[in-house]
């Protein structure tokens, strides 16, 4: 078949770890016929024999400075140039704020449409079949493209990165072009976390509305660094401005899938689901026992927080 | 009304109250839900309204959406800034903006939190997925706005007696240069093969006890047996 090209990204000057999930994605892809894995990152050889290494075939390095600016008016050139060098009808990315911009201008500038999202994709006759949830996670829908390049976005904790394999050889190709953005970045704050990064965190405790108080959430810090986790919260509390927006899990928040996942005083609307559904392991501690969260979750306490949370944060102390 | 379409609004007012003037149109695309979003948005504020409304709409997807939505802007004519919510909840896809703002040639800013207005040019503070971002860009442009930007004002009785006499032009198919095959499911770019809702399965233990110090004991218990802590 075509092709299969993935479009990586890098933060902090490598290669992202999704883009080597969205790698792992491809190879499935090609292995069920969708053709060959080549990957585009803006970037040196260097990065682009990373790419090979978790298991593109070919690699094309493009080394305009403008794409520095991240915008998808730089990218676009390259992309293209990209597509039609490697022949690839198939285009990935990461669902991630790089993903969700490039992606849907990409695929109206080829006039094709793109799947946000997705959490399985696969050859069928040929063409590519993608599933994602929709209804606020509530539903999930299966579907297909009508135009020549099909264009999608994965979703983080999806798919599994090859394991690195520098011994695997591929071509790098280099390319020059870029557009000229019209979008001016002026600056950009990275959130301050202290500590394990939530989409990493072998075990993330969150809170939700149901807390009442954001000083709650001193409680279920001292709890997650004692389990050595990250601390989130539901988009409501967020909303509310109890916590930082970039510790929101949820649809339009972060996707996580931990060890251990203990949700404190959160109902377990899908939107919520659809940021941690993936958890190996989840533990509802909720007043309330019809909360969807309770049914979901393999072990759970229908009682108070303010309670149960200290003596929890004790036992465990206790264990230890 | 989608979530995220009152804070569009929202933000289209905030820039008109800063400026001491212009107009917000309201556009919706749709059957009686997207009547009552633009009878919102009148109320909230806004000064007139389009409605698109066609047999045709039933069942399209969000890119033949964003093709009507960039023809029905185009006929609408003189604009600087078009708002959006981020994404809509049925589909969750969050292409739309992206799309209209690449059928109309325009620049799009994403995700906004905060947007302010400076002449020929606005900034536009936005949420990443582990940061912000604060751009800048030439008017005019295409920005979506995400729950980030604050509370949507509530409808007050005066504006919503004004509403009443605000027009709403109704716009068909062939209204903003529509064919028929551009319109209908059977022309989606991305063909829905399948929609179900996934079977949930509940296996929860309760852990019990008389207190919820004994049931926090408990819990440690079992979270160290299932060497999860």
């Amino acid at each position: 078949m075509a092709g299969i090209l993935v479009i990586a990204e890098t933060s902090d000057g490598a290669v992202s770890p999704i883009s080597f999930e969205v790698l792992g994605a491809a190879h499935k892809l090609s292995s069920e016929g969708g053709g060959a894995v080549s990957a585009f990152v803006a970037g040196t050889e260097a990065e682009a024999k990373e790419l090979i290494a978790h298991g593109a075939d070919t690699a094309f390095a493009a080394t305009n400075p403008t794409l520095a600016s991240a915008t998808a008016d730089a990218f676009l050139p390259a992309v293209e140039a990209a597509i039609q060098q490697s022949g690839a009808d198939i285009v990935l990315l990461g669902q991630t704020s790089f993903g969700r911009d490039l992606g849907p201008a990409l695929a109206f500038k080829l006039g094709s449409a793109i799947a946000m999202d997705c959490v399985e994709l696969k050859i069928d006759g040929g063409r590519l079949r993608a599933t994602r949830s929709a209804y606020g996670g509530n539903a999930r829908a299966e579907v297909t493209w009508k135009g020549a390049v099909q264009v999608a976005t994965v979703k983080a904790k999806t798919f599994d990165a090859l394991p690195a394999d520098v011994s695997r050889s591929g071509s790098v190709t280099t390319l020059d072009a870029a557009g000229e953005p019209r979008v001016k970045v002026l600056s950009t704050e990275k959130a301050s976390s202290e500590g394990v990064k939530i989409e990493d965190a072998p075990v993330v405790v969150s809170g939700g509305r149901g807390l009442g108080d954001p000083s709650a959430f001193k409680m279920l810090e001292e709890l997650s660094h004692l389990l050595k986790g990250a601390t989130g919260a539901s988009r409501a509390a967020c909303d509310l401005g109890w916590y930082p927006p970039s510790q929101q899990v949820g649809l339009t928040g972060k996707t996580v899938s931990p060890s251990l996942y203990i949700a404190v005083a959160i109902s377990g609307a899908s939107q919520h689901m659809a940021g941690m559904s993936g958890s190996k392991n989840i533990v509802a501690i909720n007043k309330d026992g019809d909360a969807n969260m309770v049914k979901v979750s393999r072990f759970a306490i229908v009682d108070d927080y303010k309670k149960v949370v200290p003596a929890l944060i004790e036992e465990i102390k206790k264990l230890n | 009304m989608n979530p995220f379409d009152p804070q569009a609004t929202e933000a289209a007012l905030r820039l008109k109250d800063a400026a001491g003037g212009g107009k917000v149109t309201v556009i919706s695309l749709g059957a009686d839900s997207a009547r009552d979003s633009i009878k919102h948005a009148l109320a909230m504020g806004a000064d007139e309204g389009v409605l698109l409304s066609d047999p045709g709409f039933d069942g399209i997807d969000n890119f033949q959406t964003a093709v009507a939505l960039a023809r029905a802007i185009q006929k609408v004519g003189e604009f600087d800034l078009i708002l959006m919510g981020r994404q809509a909840a049925d589909w969750d896809m969050g292409v739309v903006p992206t799309g209209v703002a690449q059928l109309l040639g325009l620049p799009a800013v994403t995700i906004a939190k905060a947007i302010e207005a400076n002449g020929p040019t606005i900034k536009v503070e936005r949420v990443l997925d582990d940061g912000f971002q604060t751009v800048e860009t030439t008017l005019p442009a295409v920005v979506s706005v995400s729950n980030e930007f604050g509370e949507p004002r509530y409808p007050q009785l005066r504006q919503i007696m004004l509403a009443a006499k605000k027009t709403v032009q109704v716009w068909s198919a062939a209204d903003i240069g529509l064919e028929a095959g551009q319109l209908g499911a059977a022309n989606r770019w991305l063909p829905l093969e399948a929609l179900y809702v996934p079977k949930v399965e509940s296996n929860v233990e309760i852990i019990e006890g008389d207190s919820p110090e004994e049931k926090a004991h408990n819990l440690a218990l079992k979270l160290r047996a299932a060497k999860l802590v």
